[in-house]
């Protein structure tokens, strides 16, 4: 039997269609969205879609995101397999939305086009947006790259809707960056697609002969424990979230993991990246092994529910980590992702030191090059003891 | 992998020009990243767009800073823009011009390789209209040789429908029209 049975077919197109056509293949039924900025070409494609039969779902264009997620939790309530995508202002007026529909269990899926956040008016990209909606309660994936954005949106729907699960499932790509180009990548089959993604069988579902009440009120004496299953299922979702990986690496060879490494071995050094920064970080990686430099690259994809052990695992051998945000958490200890990778090693007896590098916001390039900046820079805070808590990097004073 | 960028106004189809070489690239058999200069682009402003095109996947998620090759569709923007500034010193101009060689030369100070097309009266003769993006594309063609041009048929009939055959005639004809002069020290 051949690793990866799956026939592939080899496309070129812009990620964001792509996005579409993912969430074509996982036959979604509902989908509700705002069709104007800051949204992306996914949900336009997939209103296309929709408007020509080329997939059988009920499209519902809202006058804001606020009503896009309610409409969504409705849907997906009544038991559809329910997609949504949204970005930058549009994520923060969902903000307090997104906490009813994990508070439900609801599986919605949305795809994030990660972008920066007013004022000043940005378009571009960074992930202050997914940040400012850390605690949401929802799975929370990053992707590098187009094939990737593919994977996980198919892939999402199948973590989302397992009866062990049950929770709503975001998958951050970057916005421009990866949203807005075009590349080469592979689709499977919609055969392949169907074998993997059997419809959504809900547990429980809105329908008037046999009235439930959901999303109810809750008094003191019960709040706390229904927070407590909410964080156990989001916690238990890790062995669940895996397993649907694995299988998906025997379809396509493909496989993922919650912290990724890259040339790692006897690296004393590691940058911790997330999302489209990763792929660039390769390329300096290599360029800095080419010279003897012994760096190497962490990333992670899982934010929620977080990879302590697999984190921990990865870094334990190396003297310094450079942590690279693409946010900044203002007025506090510089970037989310540093703040969280800290805790996460404070326990350890031994463990590397970290510094944190704020990049790329805004839309600001980030070449290879700063990478190498970086690791200048931070070989010499590391001296010379850190003379900040973190550092904007390339900012003009 | 060889880096392209694609000077143009808003409204002049730089960005299309982009998406059906990266798709043509694709088609056969290759990487490529077709992206344009992100931003609140307005008709008439300057606009770029970047190419990458590989035999490896491409991870370089950033804008070309040094490009092997650039392409100028309206020439109203080289003394805004000094897109020739940072090019490699092998690297190659494209330029819609109706001038020939050594006035572009003496013009604008360019160097480096140098590929010429009158793209405006080309796009006015077979296509009724002077929008040259496709024209152009036939130009970069001649340059670089970096796809066949029979693999632009495809993604041409795919973006135009009816009018892609005119788009595939103007491309053609300014691949045969198009000349390249060597560099000049």
């Amino acid at each position: 039997m051949s690793a990866h049975p799956a026939k592939a077919q080899r496309v070129g197109m812009e990620v964001s269609i792509a996005v579409s056509h993912a969430v074509q293949m996982a036959r979604a039924e509902a989908i509700a969205a705002y069709p104007i900025t800051p949204q992306t070409h996914i949900v336009e494609h997939l209103s296309s879609l929709v408007a020509n039969g080329e997939l059988e779902a009920e499209f519902i264009n809202v006058e804001s995101e606020h009503s896009a997620l309610s409409a969504c939790i409705g849907m997906s309530a009544a038991g559809a397999r329910t997609f949504t995508a949204t970005s930058s202002q549009g994520l923060a007026l969902m903000h307090e939305i997104l906490f009813i529909a994990s508070g439900m269990r609801l599986p919605i899926v949305m795809v994030v086009a990660n972008r920066a956040l007013s004022a000043p008016l940005s378009i571009w990209n960074d992930h202050s947006d997914i940040m400012g909606a850390r605690d949401i309660g929802w799975i929370q994936v990053f992707v590098k790259n187009g094939q990737e954005a593919y994977d996980h949106t198919i892939m999402a729907f199948k973590i989302a809707e397992h009866p062990e699960v049950l929770l709503p499932t975001i998958v951050n790509l970057d916005g421009f960056i990866l949203s807005h180009v075009v590349e080469a990548l592979e689709f499977i089959g919609q055969e392949e697609v169907d074998g993997f993604l059997p419809p959504y069988q809900p547990r429980y579902r809105l329908d008037p002969k046999k009235p439930v009440t959901m999303g109810a009120f809750a008094m003191p004496e019960i709040y706390t424990e229904v927070k407590f299953a909410h964080q156990v299922a989001l916690t238990n979702s890790a062995r669940h979230i895996l397993e649907v990986w694995e299988e998906w690496a025997g379809l396509t060879g493909r496989r993922y993991r919650p912290v990724e490494t890259y040339l790692t071995e006897d690296a004393r050094v590691l940058f911790l990246t997330m999302g489209s920064l990763t792929e660039v970080a390769e390329v300096a990686v290599e360029e800095m092994r080419a010279k003897g430099v012994p760096v190497g690259l962490v990333s992670l994809r899982l934010w929620r529910p977080f990879p302590f052990e697999a984190l921990r695992e990865a870094v334990k051998e190396a003297e310094l980590l450079i942590v690279c945000d693409r946010a900044l958490s203002p007025g506090g200890p510089g970037g989310p992702v540093h703040s969280e990778v800290r805790t996460c090693l404070y326990p350890l007896e031994t463990r590397p030191a970290t510094v944190n590098y704020i990049i790329g916001l805004g839309g600001r390039d980030v070449p290879p090059e700063a990478f190498h900046d970086i690791l200048a820079q931070a070989q010499k805070e590391q001296e010379s003891g850190p003379s900040g808590e973190f550092f904007l990097y390339g900012v003009r004073g | 992998m060889l880096e392209i960028r694609f000077h143009g106004r808003g409204g002049q189809g730089a960005v299309t020009s982009v998406e059906l070489l990266a798709l043509a690239a694709i088609h056969e058999g290759k990487f490529a990243q077709g992206f344009p200069s992100f931003g609140p682009e307005r008709r008439g402003a300057p606009v770029l767009a970047f190419l990458r095109i590989n035999d490896r996947p491409i991870r370089l998620r950033c804008k070309i800073a040094h490009p092997d090759v650039v392409l100028i569709l309206d020439p109203s923007l080289i003394r805004i823009q000094k897109p020739a500034a940072d090019l490699k010193p092998e690297g190659i101009i494209v330029l819609n011009s109706p001038k020939d060689p050594a006035e572009v030369r003496r013009e604008f100070g360019f160097t480096h390789r140098l590929a010429l097309v009158d793209a405006n009266t080309i796009a006015r003769e077979i296509l009724g209209v002077p929008i040259t993006n496709t024209t152009m594309l036939g130009a970069l063609l001649k340059a670089t040789g970096v796809v066949r041009v029979e693999s632009l048929e495809e993604p041409l009939k795919e973006r135009f429908g009816p009018l892609a055959v005119k788009n595939f005639n103007a491309l053609k004809t300014a691949y045969e029209r198009t000349v390249v002069e060597e560099a000049r020290s």
